[in-house]
């Protein structure tokens, strides 16, 4: 108890310094790419900045597929010359009763070489009531969900990165959220905006002789018109999908003098194109972006090249938004922002500038309070917390993690707290003075009987804010964070290291009498 | 040399102040604050923060003192009607509150947001002024939000009650996180009282107190068990008592230094921490008092017959 071995006190004066290398990263600028440079990231409420929580409309997932699934059928039905009635969508397949009972076999044999997106993604059997149904796997349906997440966040970043947005943070947060950080964007509106839309473009040929009928043939769809201005009925089926494009850029129509989007088919695309647009001259082709019509111009020639452009009544910003978001790709299912944070870099100041002073003035009233109180044994208990400060701030840079304001206020706390531990120890100390015990034993004691009580407090504290951590979101994880690791520093800079300063006085002077 | 010996002294030496005499009066009052809190809980009930109740809060600095009929004005241009237009902190800034759609109605998340905007659109219309912080959430995340907190809290209190538990008699855990229940009750007394909003950054200040609360009573109780085994046949009453003064400079001691770090932050620490640091201090006397006044006494209550029995050494023939 009382002595400390050469090594072990290496040992603690080596972790100090150690701490204390971590640490500089924060204050000065890294002189060489080369080294590790590892520092505390400021948290957006300290830097200014947004935080976006979306989420995805797994419903639209789910009925996206089943509605697709019902036009492959219709598609290969007709393709085989088959014929069926009520062709319908549940909530977890298609069903359709054959025309006779006898084509009951060839629909299935016809139905089961439909192309799946996954092994086993659905079943085509035979039902009660002489009906066929075709039953998506709920294993499929859960992979397709959690594929249409990450595809989601692939997109949401490439969106992102092409606003020039700079750090950007995107991670995935439970089953079906997105969490968007921006530092130094505070008004995210923009953005929003831009993962507020799908940016599905698909082309259907225009079902002119449904103008007019108020309930639309099967296999076709009214959709309303991007200007507001009635609608219109398309087939359901996607001649050709947005999701062949290879590039899109906006430009200034030559002839109309107006913003027009510009885009490129890969050579899928563009042969699809070509073969609609041959097969089509003179009809109407209508331009769909998330369920509404854009344009719908008459196919003069056939296109081939693969070139189109989309001319709306777009201003400047629109046509470059939609060339931004055809670029980065559809998003597989709509997002909806359910949570939006954003502070401006001018509270962010004020709260670095409150948070310092608070721990500055919280720190030099601990160590007053020491030095008054506890004498020499109080400023080994201030060195120690001069020593857990920098060990804190060692380790949170170590794990580059986000200090927020909420965090500096754990950080301040820790340094209430921490004191506890000595005045642990010299209130022990002075009580075996008291009792007239000498000088060593009555350091002896004061360690002995004080470290389990130091144990035991710190753990329960431990507790409760490892359970903060796990069940806190945002700027309060920040504050368990600080407090936990605060904890564990100090464990260390209280039963080692103040310990040792202790230990090295005693056999430097072999007092008599403790300062106490 | 001047910084050998300690200049003051925080509590006299040997202390023998009679702690137990008065613990029906410690433990009525405690009772008479709990009720009169879970009174006020009840009515007129904790003021939500926005992470809890869901809505829109924008903070708004204004060129100037702010005109509260401008803002409404400019408000009223965008189509939105503010549910509360107040100032806070300087003058010049102002918060303005709205309410969202009712999470029955389809899209409201999406005019939540746009909602926003046009909070945005009408504060730039005004000359000089500009957004400090803008915060939507919506009334899914709110609920979600206010669940985790809770759950949080709860389990919490759980494993705090395990741990002193495991290392110590059942008496102990019980009476402990009894005090602690109190403890709670009367924060949130005081929140209702403060108008402090409840969101989740209080939850963190309550589980923190809770947490020193704790940690402040196992101090006393490590005390009380090492003095079981020391004096085998002092009356518990007396043996508490004994404990409480023999440990009383440290409690004092050490609710002295977390007091002194979290009073800056209380008074300097701006708008959004100052609440948190307002009631980490009004959980510092709370927890320190509750030590002395309430866990003890109800240890002195639960064990009286049992850990005397225990304790005392087993009969020699």
């Amino acid at each position: 108890m009382m002595y400390y071995s050469r090594l072990r006190m290496a040992s603690v004066i080596g972790v100090c310094l150690v701490g204390l290398a971590l640490c500089l990263p924060n204050f000065i600028r890294q002189p060489s790419p080369s080294l590790p440079w590892r520092q505390i990231h400021l948290g957006l409420d300290l830097r200014g900045g947004s935080y976006l929580l979306l989420q995805v409309d797994m419903a639209s997932v789910a009925a996206d597929r089943l509605h697709a699934l019902q036009d492959e059928t219709r598609q290969t039905l007709l393709k085989a010359g088959l014929g069926y009635r009520n062709l319908a969508t549940g909530p977890r397949g298609v069903t359709f009763t054959p025309r006779t009972p006898d084509e009951t076999q060839p629909d299935l044999k016809a139905l089961r070489a439909m192309p799946m997106n996954a092994p086993g993604e659905f079943r085509v059997e035979e039902s009660e009531g002489g009906q066929v149904a075709i039953t998506l796997s709920p294993d499929a349906a859960r992979q397709r969900a959690y594929d249409a997440v990450t595809q989601s966040i692939e997109i949401v970043r490439r969106r992102i990165d092409a606003t020039g947005a700079i750090d950007p943070e995107i991670t995935r947060q439970g089953e079906d959220r997105i969490i968007v950080e921006l530092p130094g964007i505070s008004d995210p509106e923009r953005v929003k905006n831009l993962l507020g839309t799908t940016a599905k473009m698909t082309f259907h040929l225009v079902a002119d002789s449904a103008i007019g009928s108020a309930v639309p043939p099967a296999g076709v769809e009214m959709l309303p018109m991007s200007d507001g201005q009635g609608t219109l009925p398309v087939f359901s089926h996607v001649d050709v999908d947005g999701a062949d494009l290879t590039n899109a850029s906006a430009s200034i129509d030559q002839e109309g003098g107006e913003w027009a989007v510009n885009f490129t088919f890969d050579s899928t695309g563009a042969q699809e194109f070509g073969d609609v647009t041959r097969a089509n001259v003179g009809k109407r082709f209508a331009i769909v972006l998330d369920n509404k019509v854009i344009e719908a111009p008459v196919i003069r020639t056939a296109i081939t090249g693969g070139n189109g452009q989309i001319t709306g009544g777009f201003s400047a910003q629109q046509a470059t938004d939609i060339a931004l978001l055809l670029r980065a790709g559809a998003l597989p299912a709509p997002l909806n922002v359910i949570e939006q944070r954003s502070i401006g870099p001018s509270l962010g100041a004020d709260s670095i500038r409150a948070g310092g002073y608070s721990l500055a003035a919280g720190f030099v009233l601990v160590i007053a309070f020491m030095a008054l109180f506890y004498g020499r044994f109080g400023w080994y208990a201030n060195i120690a917390l001069l020593a857990n400060l920098v060990l804190m701030t060692a380790i949170l840079s170590l794990f580059e993690a986000t200090l927020t304001l909420p965090g500096m206020a754990g950080m301040l706390l820790t340094l209430g707290m921490a004191v506890d531990a000595n005045i642990l120890i010299n209130e022990r100390i002075r009580e075996e003075v008291a009792r007239g015990r000498s000088a060593l034993q009555a350091m002896q004691a004061g360690f002995e009987r004080a470290t389990a009580t130091i144990v035991d407090s710190n753990a329960t504290a431990l507790l409760a804010h490892v359970m903060l951590f796990v069940f806190g979101t945002g700027p309060v994880r920040g504050f368990a964070l600080t407090i936990t690791i605060g904890i564990v520093t100090t464990l260390f800079t209280t039963l080692l290291l103040s310990r040792m300063l202790m230990v090295r006085w005693y056999a430097r002077t072999r007092p008599s009498t403790l300062p106490v | 040399m001047m910084f050998d010996r300690p200049l003051l002294r925080f509590v006299p030496r040997g202390t023998k102040i009679n702690f137990m005499r008065g613990r029906f009066i410690g433990l009525a009052t405690s009772a008479v604050l709990s009720i009169a809190s879970l009174i006020l809980f009840f009515h007129p009930g904790l003021t939500l923060g926005l992470d809890f109740r869901g809505g829109i809060v924008v903070e708004a600095r204004t060129q100037g003192p702010a005109d509260f009929n401008v803002i409404r004005a400019a408000l009223a241009a965008q189509h939105v009607s503010a549910a509360g237009v107040q100032s806070f902190g300087g003058p010049d800034d102002v918060l303005i509150r709205l309410d969202t759609p009712p999470d029955s109605e389809p899209d409201h998340e999406a005019r939540t947001q746009a909602m926003v905007d046009s909070v945005r659109h009408a504060i730039a219309t005004l000359p000089g002024a500009q957004v400090l912080r803008a915060d939507a959430v919506g009334a899914s995340v709110s609920k979600e939000l206010f669940r985790n907190g809770m759950l949080a809290l709860g389990i919490s209190l759980l494993m705090i009650l395990a741990y002193i538990w495991f290392r110590f008699e059942w008496e102990f855990a019980v009476s402990a996180v009894v005090t602690l229940v109190l403890d709670l009750t009367k924060a949130i007394g005081f929140l209702v009282i403060t108008h402090f909003e409840f969101d989740l950054v209080m939850v963190a200040a309550i589980l923190t107190i809770l947490g020193y609360s704790t940690n402040d009573k196992v101090v006393v109780y490590d005390r009380v068990r090492e003095n079981l085994r020391k004096y085998r046949t002092m009356p518990l009453a007396e043996l508490i008592d004994l404990s409480i003064n023999e440990t009383l400079s440290r409690t004092l001691g050490t609710s002295c230094t977390v007091f002194l770090a979290a009073l800056p932050l209380a008074l300097f620490g701006g708008a959004s921490l100052s609440g948190f640091a307002w009631v980490m201090l009004f959980g510092i006397v709370v927890g320190t008092s509750s030590s002395i006044f309430i866990a003890a006494p109800l240890l002195l209550l639960m064990g009286e017959k049992r850990l005397r029995r225990d304790a005392r050494p087993p009969a020699r023939s």
